[in-house]
Parts: structure tokens; C-alpha cells; sequence
């Protein structure tokens, strides 16, 4: 039986986790993503789940050991954010290059400078061309549901990648929300044993992450290219399953009040949610507004970007990271050139908004569209920067 | 290598046969060769040892000699051949 119970979204994580049966965590902790090492790490000692927990000196390690141990066939895990993402970087694309299914759990915080210990997209955007899966959550539940399904996901053989759960820093790892956990011996049956493809074992010699001429270095980009845009198919039908057995579901695109929408909120993460109040709001006002959540955002949902946003006349893509000398940000560049093809494309603009922990309320979402509505042409601003 | 197209590379690009890069001739890469003077070779095994290669080996008279299917002319071995004996001579010249 599924249990409902209250908890901060941080430990809901590390619960989640305790209950995928990992082979091998390697996490070194970071604000906000502490509490996802700690309340693991008391899983641990507490003999919860049979996991060898490795207290490493860095993310650096933290990754190399993942990636290892995931080379070996184990289930490994690890959690991070801001500096300690940054600090992984040149792991990464080799995590995903070797097909390592572990997965990640990200506290979405900003990167240096200004050291800033709160909330925004700015350290999972420059891991953005990793070639990890990346999904993100906007409230409790969903980070338990998705983290319970990232395994099945990274490890399906027509995927073998790993994944990142994005969880914005203290907006979510530190709520308290009530969650419905579903039983170990559910998880058990949704999640079986690891049966990885290869592994490193004496018994039979291999090599995994080796040296490539340009002979065959493309054809092993395009490999990984069509590795991570196909592995969409498979995320959908593991969600369709999970909607089956427990009841919730999961889409690429989430929308809220997007029938006859003439200007629709394009948003990432924790401020979802209150995207939706805004729209309330601006539904209350007469103005014909939604939202359209992108909770997968690599591979990017195309297709259900544009089924998700039909008929509008204006979207407003909100980013919560910069990306410097370009007149647009991470998701609105991506947004922009998905539509470039359309013939009746709508009016896209960009707004900045909840950099650093600002703030986000309903009211800012109320005169970004009111803003919006007014756009001829695609506009890149900051809201309520001075 | 045979050509592969991208759909055929294994998973991970993993290599399943142990060994296999012994297939592939690194002394293609090189410009410059190592030339052994015997009158000037002591028998220490200093090139032998210091190869990153490893393709340096002894022969029946304790002289040595590299692989020059695998030796990319890399001149560390005349480098550290303290009595001077390695010379590293253009390829070609």
C-alpha cells in the first residue's frame, strides 16, 4: 500500500533514491543539495538500503566514481549543484558517451559570481550538450514519482543514458509538501535488477571511453545524437506505464488553461506553479492566457512544444539563466529556432525572470504577458531589473 | 578499421576485442626514427624502459631495437640514452 506522508522535498529525494536499490552512491554535499546527502548517507547507516555510500573529496570524484562503478554494472547515484555541477563538467559527456545510466539529482542553483547559494537555471544550462537526459520537477511529488522512474528510464536498453533530475534549489529541495510514496514492493516490480549491457570484468576483457580517429569520431557523435533524441520514446512509454500502476501522469509538455490561449507561458521548473496562479489571474481579468511546462528538456520535446502551444498568437518563454552575448536565453533560443519552420509561427518573446532567488510571483507573470500581448517581434528583457 | 556507419557502432562505444589496438600502426605518426649506434650501447635498457610506447626490445646480443610498426619517433629514448647512442634520424631523408 502507498503511504501519504509530509516531508521536505529534499529528504522525499534521498527516500526515493533509498528506495531504487542503488548499487553505489558518490555524492559530496552542497547547499541546497545537502540535505539529499545527508538524509541518504542516515538511509545508508541506518541499513535501509544496501548501498556502498563513498564520502568523496569532490563532485570531480564523485562523478569519476559514478561512472566507474556504473562501467562495473552498478547502479550508481550521486546529487549535486551550482559549483559542484560545474566542478563535474568534463565528466559528464563521458557519462553520457559510455552509456552510464546513472542518475542525478540537481538542486538548480546559480553559479559564481556572485556566489549566490539560492535558486536559478544557471548550472544546469552550460551542461546543456552533455547528453544527459534532463527532466525537471515543480513540486514534491513529482520528485519522488520521477526520480522513482529516472532508473527505469537510464537503464531501458534502447536508452542507456543517464539522468538528471532537476530540483530547484529551497523553491522545492526545502518545501515540506505532503507525497505519496508508493510501496517498496511496487518499486520493486516497476524498478527490477540492473542487467547492463557490458561491464568491465576480467572474465571478459573490453574497453569502454577509448581513443577515436576521425575515421569513426563522427559516426560516434551521430550515434550519441540519435542516442539521446530517441531515447524520447521510451521516457513517454515508461511515464504511460507509471500513469498506469500509480495513477499520475507525466508529459514531455504539461499545459495548464492553454484552450484558446492567445498568449501562453513557456516555463522550466518550480515557478510552474506559480505561472498557473498568474494565469488565474490574468484568466480572471478576461485575458486569454496558459501555461506550457516543459518538463523535459533534453531531449527537447518539439513536437509537443508545438501541440502544446497551438493557436496562440504570443508566447513568452521564461528563463532563469543568462546566457551572455546572444539577445536570448538557454530555453528561449531552443523555443525560437523550433518554430522557425512553422508558417504561422507565433510572436516569441523572452523574460528573465528569478535569477538568483528573486522572487517570483503571480503578479510578475500577470505583466509579462500583459507585456507580451503588446510584442510585434521577439523581445529579450529582464523583468524588473533596474 | 572497416568502415562502420553510426548505427553500428556498439553501445557506449565499446570495444569487445581485447587487444585490438595493436591493429592499429601508430609508427605511421612518425617523422623522426631511432637509430642505435652498438659501439656506443652499454646494455643498460634505459630506452627500454623509458618507451612510452613499449616497443623497444633486446635482442640475443643484449642490443636493443624498437618496433617500427608501433614507435612514433617520440626521441625519448635517444633523450635519456645517457652514453649518447640513439641518434634520431629523419624518415624520407
Amino acid at each position: 500500500m502507498s503511504k501519504r506522508i509530509g516531508m521536505e522535498v529534499a529528504l522525499a529525494a534521498a527516500e526515493a533514491v533509498g528506495m531504487c536499490n542503488v548499487d553505489v552512491a558518490a555524492v559530496y554535499p552542497i547547499t541546497p543539495q545537502s540535505h539529499i546527502a545527508e538524509h541518504l548517507s542516515d538511509l545508508v547507516a541506518d541499513g535501509k538500503t544496501d548501498t556502498e555510500y563513498v564520502t568523496v573529496e569532490s563532485e570531480h570524484t564523485s562523478m569519476s566514481i559514478c561512472i566507474g562503478a556504473s562501467a562495473t554494472g552498478a547502479r550508481a547515484y550521486t546529487a549535486t549543484c551550482s559549483q559542484g555541477l560545474m566542478l563535474m563538467h568534463e565528466l559528464l559527456p563521458i557519462a553520457s558517451a559510455m552509456r552510464c545510466p546513472i542518475v542525478m539529482s540537481v538542486a538548480n542553483r546559480p553559479v559564481n559570481a556572485p556566489l549566490n547559494i539560492l535558486s536559478d537555471h544557471s548550472d544546469i544550462m552550460p551542461q546543456r550538450d552533455a547528453g544527459w537526459i534532463v527532466i525537471f520537477c515543480e513540486n514534491g511529488q513529482e520528485v519522488v514519482d520521477l526520480t522513482l522512474m529516472a532508473y527505469r528510464i537510464a537503464e531501458d536498453k534502447d536508452v542507456m543514458l543517464p539522468v538528471v533530475i532537476g530540483i530547484d534549489g529551497f523553491i522545492l529541495t526545502h518545501m515540506v509538501e505532503p507525497m505519496v510514496f508508493p510501496d517498496q514492493k511496487e518499486v520493486d516490480k516497476f524498478l527490477p535488477v540492473y542487467k547492463p549491457y557490458a561491464t568491465l570484468h576480467p572474465d571478459k576483457p573490453l574497453t569502454m571511453g577509448a581513443f577515436a580517429m576521425p575515421d569513426v569520431f563522427p559516426e560516434m557523435m551521430k550515434a550519441k545524437d540519435m542516442a539521446l533524441t530517441n531515447s524520447k520514446k521510451t521516457i513517454i512509454k515508461i511515464w504511460d506505464e507509471w500513469e498506469k500502476k500509480f495513477g499520475r501522469r507525466y508529459n514531455p509538455v504539461e499545459t495548464y488553461r492553454t484552450d484558446g490561449a492567445e498568449v501562453i507561458l513557456v516555463s522550466m521548473g518550480s515557478m510552474s506553479e506559480t505561472a498557473e496562479l498568474g494565469v488565474d489571474m490574468l484568466r480572471d481579468k478576461g485575458i486569454a492566457a496558459g501555461v506550457a511546462k516543459i518538463r523535459l528538456w533534453r531531449p527537447f520535446p518539439i513536437e509537443e512544444l508545438k501541440a502544446a502551444t497551438k493557436g496562440a498568437r504570443v508566447l513568452a518563454v521564461l528563463d532563469r539563466a543568462i546566457s551572455p552575448g546572444i539577445e536570448g536565453a538557454p530555453v528561449y533560443t531552443d523555443v525560437k529556432a523550433a518554430f522557425y519552420d512553422e508558417k504561422d509561427r507565433p510572436v516569441i518573446v523572452n523574460w528573465l525572470i528569478g535569477l538568483g532567488g528573486e522572487d517570483v510571483t503571480g503578479e510578475d507573470f500577470v505583466e509579462i504577458a500583459e507585456k507580451a500581448l503588446k510584442a510585434k517581434k521577439g523581445e529579450h528583457e529582464f523583468l524588473g531589473v533596474r | 578499421m572497416s568502415e562502420v556507419n553510426w548505427w553500428e557502432i556498439e553501445p557506449g562505444n565499446i570495444v569487445l576485442e581485447p587487444g585490438s589496438t595493436k591493429e592499429y600502426h601508430t609508427g605511421a605518426w612518425r617523422s623522426l626514427r631511432p637509430i642505435w649506434d652498438n659501439s656506443k650501447c652499454i646494455k643498460c635498457g634505459v630506452c627500454y624502459v623509458f618507451c612510452p610506447e613499449g616497443c623497444v626490445s633486446q635482442d640475443e646480443d643484449g642490443y636493443f631495437t624498437a618496433d617500427l610498426d608501433y614507435c612514433k619517433g617520440c626521441g625519448i629514448c635517444a633523450n635519456e640514452c645517457w652514453p649518447g647512442a640513439i641518434e634520431m634520424v629523419e624518415e624520407g631523408g
